[in-house]
């Protein structure tokens, strides 16, 4: 019997050392003489383990990570490579059964479900896990019956603005074209995220999986993943899925026998934050400048090329399999509020625990923070939180309390954005974080408003002057204003969100722009 | 990061030639081009323009638009360190110093012996093993000066 060893192949388990852990490994099982598989899988998510090295025994898989390429030599001593019982083999980086760890006991994985375990470019292990059965479920039901369940669900756009997934379908699905696209937004850019990369890099098929049933709900054939340059390993393995699906006839003129047509093909972006934004990424797959585009009309209406398009985040399309497979009352029945489902989140920056921690909409900032993420990584006291990516606010501890949930994040003035959550230690400066966001947003403006073009320029130097303690509180009042103007007056959420990273700073950590500290209670209101 | 070919108008037209049959055409291109010269180079605006039925203020206004493209030949090397929220959260800004130093330039420039061109990148998403950087295409995480030492080392050599 041929034994399995798991090494990571997302691009986080590489940049620690995976591939040289895997060439380390291969030496070992040639010099050892046995027999045994080395698989490239996805990521588990617990990415402070990384490289994490799992071996399969009777069906179950055990880790040890992190791994170092020298570490090889003495799992290989410990026994990992022969037939010894589990129990036997002792290592200081051993963590037991993974699927038994902690981390992963307490999440819930719908979207992720595969990553990680399977073996991300195999058709056939895709399959072996329940891949392609929402699809075919999908192809006995009518295309408005897919859509419905969508609707049903109560799956929100997943990459920022949370709008319903099934009204947009609906909408494509109820304008006549003779051509109409699936455009999948792969150019995931806020910091602290990265549920899009690791489910690219660690479950392929379930994006190509997602789009092919969104074709057929909507009667589009053709789709697009736009995806971000600054991901090549997801390049690699989208790309080799769906050379895989075409091949076996999941993907073409037949969609799995059917009288559907669906062709995929990946785009690689070019280094623009702005082209996250639907209406400038459609811009950007026509060969053109990233501008954003006023609406209307809607992408529905007229999108790529004019022609009705639905475009969704990665994983709203990930989110779909699911619930045709399951039904739309089991992936409704997680969540609160009007939050259904569950929520792929990202522990990112200075925690001890980083990773991916998918979960039902509900779960507390504090909890995420404080008891799945261990606290910070540099073991001083967490002064601020950045939930939602570069235009996301900034949280202080007083507001740890905040359910994950799209209305909660809102009413505190907040926003759970692509739920990528940073965590900053002591030592950062809000000033410097909030005259970063002007800067940000001057260096990845696409010019075409106003607000946002000339606003986060005269921001920048403003926060210069506050900085250097030059008229504090008449420049306060001009950022103020600005922050105004931008939010209300820009065309996107660019130059729109921009002011809630430099708002919530200036409010909640004033003592940093020289204003006097606020007191912990009124933090919390 | 191999070596580049020289600019050629008839491998300019090839690459092209190549991409005609695709909708949009442009970007696709463009990333060709650059993967070919190194760069974009002011030489293939022109016969872009032709080929294409585009004026060439279009085509300017495309590749000046993404960072990604350059329009200049790179150094040797491309080193690119993160400077997005999450790696800030973890001291990239001292490493990004402690590289311009180094390596004698801004961040965005490349260094006098034309070894290394040092550019800032925002997000590879590899924030949960911050700080990180891209080295010719390679990831690497939980960067620390003496990690960044070793791989300017590796590139000035």
């Amino acid at each position: 019997m041929t034994l399995r060893i798991f090494v990571p192949r997302d691009a986080a388990a590489i940049a620690v050392g995976a591939d040289e852990v895997a060439t380390a490994l291969r030496a070992a099982v040639k010099k050892a003489g046995v027999q045994a598989e080395i698989v490239r899988n996805g990521s588990r998510g617990m990415l402070w383990l990384e490289p994490l090295v799992e071996i399969e025994r009777e069906g179950v898989r055990y880790g040890f990570g992190p791994v170092a390429p020298g570490d090889v030599e003495g799992l290989v001593k410990a026994g990992i490579l022969q037939g010894k019982p589990v129990a036997e083999i002792k290592h200081p980086a051993a963590i037991g059964v993974v699927d038994d760890h902690p981390y992963m006991k307490r999440q819930t994985r719908l979207t992720f479900a595969r990553c990680g375990v399977t073996d991300p470019v195999s058709l056939e292990d895709y399959k072996a896990h329940d891949g392609y059965k929402g699809l075919e479920r999908a192809l006995a039901l009518k295309p408005i019956e897919i859509v419905d369940e969508v609707a049903k669900s109560g799956l929100r756009g997943r990459g920022g603005a949370g709008f319903p997934t099934g009204i947009k379908w609906k909408t494509v699905h109820d304008t006549a074209g003779p051509q109409k696209y699936i455009v999948c937004n792969a150019d995931e850019g806020d910091s602290g995220t990265f549920a899009d990369r690791m489910i690219m890099e660690g479950d392929p098929f379930l994006l190509v999986e997602g789009m092919t049933i969104a074709g057929i709900a909507v009667g589009a054939t053709r789709g697009y993943i736009y995806l971000r340059s600054e991901y090549p390993h997801a390049a690699i393995a989208l790309n080799a899925a769906i050379a895989a699906a075409k091949k076996a006839g999941y993907l073409g003129p037949s969609v799995a026998g059917s009288s559907h047509a669906f062709e995929l093909e990946v785009r690689i972006g070019a280094g623009a934050y702005v082209c996250g934004e639907e209406t400038s990424l459609l811009e950007s797959l026509e060969g053109k400048r990233g501008l954003v585009r006023a609406k209307p009309p809607l992408p529905a209406h007229k999108g790529l090329f004019d022609k009705p398009t639905v475009i969704n985040n990665v994983l709203s399309l990930c989110a779909v399999p699911f619930i045709l497979s399951e039904g739309a009352k089991a992936y409704a029945d997680y969540g609160m509020g009007r939050s259904r489902g569950t929520m792929p989140i990202q522990l990112a920056g200075n925690l001890k625990f980083g990773g991916l921690f998918e979960t039902a909409f509900g779960i507390t900032l504090g909890e995420l923070i404080d008891d799945i993420g261990g606290g910070t990584l540099s073991g001083r006291p967490v002064k601020a939180v950045q939930v939602g990516g570069p235009l996301g606010a900034y949280f202080p501890r007083g507001l740890f309390d905040t359910p994950f949930d799209y209305e909660a994040f809102a009413a505190r003035d907040g926003l759970i954005g692509h739920a990528g959550v940073v965590v900053f230690d002591e030592t950062a400066n809000m000033a410097k974080q909030a005259r970063f966001a002007f800067e940000f947003c001057s260096i990845e403006s696409c010019g075409k408003c106003t607000p946002c073009r000339i606003g986060s320029t005269r921001g920048r130097e403003t926060m210069d002057k506050v900085m250097a303690g030059e008229n504090t509180s008449q420049n306060l009042a001009v950022i103020e204003d600005l922050c105004n103007t931008m939010k209300f007056g820009s065309l996107c959420a660019l130059g729109g969100f921009t002011p809630y990273p430099v708002m919530s700073a200036l409010t909640h950590f004033p003592e940093d722009f020289g204003r006097p500290a606020r007191k912990l209670a009124e933090a919390a209101e | 990061m191999g070596r580049h070919e020289p600019w050629s108008e008839e491998r300019t037209v090839g690459i092209i030639a190549d991409h005609q049959k695709l909708e949009g055409p442009l970007m696709p291109i463009l990333h060709a081009l650059q993967h070919a010269f190194g760069h974009v180079p002011e030489e293939a605006i022109p016969v872009l323009a032709r080929e294409l039925n585009l004026s060439r203020a279009e085509v300017h206004g495309v590749v000046t638009f993404y960072h990604d493209f350059r329009r200049e030949l790179p150094g040797k090397h491309i080193l690119k360190l993160c400077r997005a929220e999450a790696c800030q959260s973890m001291g990239c800004e001292r490493l990004v110093e402690r590289a311009e130093q180094r390596l004698g330039v801004e961040c965005g420039n490349t260094s006098a012996d034309g070894r290394v061109t040092l550019e800032a990148v925002y997000c590879l998403g590899l924030c949960a093993t911050a700080p990180s950087a891209m080295i010719d295409g390679r990831v690497v995480g939980r960067l620390d000066n003496a990690r960044l030492d070793q791989l300017l080392k590796e590139a000035q050599a």
